[in-house]
């Protein structure tokens, strides 16, 4: 799901921009769908095997279509990555602001934004600190433009604990516990995002980030945690059945000696992500 | 088994639902989130009339994804999550004679004894908005469009919604439970 191009300013960021919100509302990356595909193959329960039929119809209608497959088109999240070598002449976060004021009215999303307070709806899905944008400076001369959508009945049961440096034999149990408090809210069969370590804020950002990876390879510890959560028999849409997470993805980082961060970054079926890079 | 149900509903209509059931809908419907839900009932309590009814209705949780051409045309439209929804329920289904939800996610044991003898909660497949778009033909109106898109009632015209399964049934039953 990457593009190339080989132009850099302004209105090349906005383009760019609008494509990869475009494309990550009507197609849903391989992997996920694979992921989906997977669990229809293996699910015995008819209401759940009925439920994933929906969603892989709905996937193929919303990519022949051209529309955003969820009417939730959630709040934009972007990260970025900037080669060191690389001299940015303009305002890399307006050209990403247009960018979604355009692709708001031209895909179009749903605008989402609203004032926390008055619940005021700005109507271009922007506000304050929306779009996120999280910058990382990379080796190299590209800029790369990576957006994970994130809808609200996912993110409204993530979760973190400062756990106790003494309590890393019952991360398993906090993972479990909060898909079981989820339930069918979430979407299920979700994508199950866990940062361990860091610090408060960095804990979430890696849950984040682990949603960004190839949901077909996880390691051990990861396909023990989704092995967990899958015998709790949520089942898509909360209505039963053997599918209730499709992966588990971890992000670890080194965290204090008297500290152990765990976020829990919940998404839904629709692990919505593109990238482009301008060079 | 699969039924088609269509607007106004009827009581003997919603009692023959039970859970597991596929159901179509057929009719009008009209979609209502958090703020409408709020708004509603102060309304209601403050004896206003509403401008729609939930007497015999099809309530959507969904915030829809709508564009203006000539006329509203549906984008995307799935169901949004129901339990949100939970503290005003049970005093809406005290006003009506009977009722049908479609949301996703499923809700409280207080809706389900409020459901008793007169609503369903019907569960669509939640993020499938572009497929749901494809059975909604026409938007009859909106109301309350201080809202925003997302929060506001939208009047629609829809031709066999669905598969939706009955996850709530008005006999005390719910596939969330089990």
């Amino acid at each position: 799901m990457k593009n190339i191009h080989k132009t850099m300013d302004f209105d090349s960021v906005v383009n760019s921009t609008v494509e990869v919100l475009r494309r990550a509302h009507t197609e849903l990356p391989e992997d996920v769908v694979k992921a989906i595909k997977n669990a229809y193959e293996r699910e015995e329960n008819e209401i759940a095997r009925k439920n994933l039929e929906t969603i892989l119809k709905n996937v193929e209608a919303a990519k022949k279509l051209g529309v955003p497959m969820c009417q939730d088109t959630g709040i934009p999240v972007f990260f970025v990555e900037i080669g060191r070598e690389l001299k940015l002449e303009f305002d890399l976060y307006e050209a990403i602001r247009e960018g979604v004021r355009r692709a708001t009215s031209e895909i179009p999303l749903r605008p989402n934004a609203v004032h926390p307070i008055t619940r005021e709806n700005s109507g271009d899905n922007t506000g304050m600190h929306v779009p996120q944008v999280n910058l990382e400076i990379v080796e190299g001369d590209e800029l790369r433009i990576v957006v994970m959508p994130k809808g609200a009945g996912s993110e409204n049961v993530s979760t973190l604990k400062m756990m106790l440096p003494t309590e890393v034999g019952r991360i398993k149990d906090f993972v479990v516990d909060t898909v079981l408090k989820a339930g069918g809210k979430p979407c299920p069969p979700i994508f199950v995002g866990l940062g361990i370590g860091g610090t408060f804020d960095g804990a979430a950002k890696l849950a984040k980030k682990a949603l960004l990876r190839d949901v077909l390879e996880m390691n051990e510890f990861e396909l023990e945690l989704l092995e967990a959560v899958n015998e709790l028999g949520i089942g898509p849409m909360g209505l039963g059945g053997k599918t209730t997470a499709l992966a588990v993805l971890v992000e670890m980082g080194h965290c204090h000696t008297a500290s152990l961060p765990v976020a829990i970054n919940i998404q839904c079926w629709a692990n919505r992500k593109a990238e482009v890079v301008l060079r | 088994m699969e039924y088609e149900i269509k607007t106004p509903l009827s009581v003997d209509e919603v009692l023959k639902l039970k859970v597991g059931d596929s159901v179509y809908v057929t009719g009008e419907i009209f979609t209502a989130r958090d703020e409408a839900h709020a708004r509603a009932l102060e309304w209601l309590e403050e004896g206003k009339e509403l401008p729609f009814s939930f007497d015999k209705a099809v309530v959507y949780h969904c915030g829809p994804l709508v564009k203006k051409n000539n006329e509203w045309v549906v984008i995307s439209a799935g169901p949004t999550t129901s339990a949100r929804m939970n503290p005003f329920t049970p005093k809406i289904l005290e006003r009506v004679s009977c009722m049908a939800i479609i949301g996703k996610g499923g809700m409280s044991e207080d809706v389900v004894k409020a459901a008793r003898g007169k609503a369903v909660y019907l569960a669509f497949t939640g993020g499938a908005g572009a497929l749901a778009a494809q059975s909604i033909k026409r938007v009859k109106g909106i109301v309350w469009e201080d809202l925003g898109m997302p929060e506001a009632v939208w009047l629609l015209e829809v031709e066999k919604f669905g598969p939706c399964i009955v996850a709530i049934d008005a006999h005390g039953n719910s596939l969330y439970k089990q």
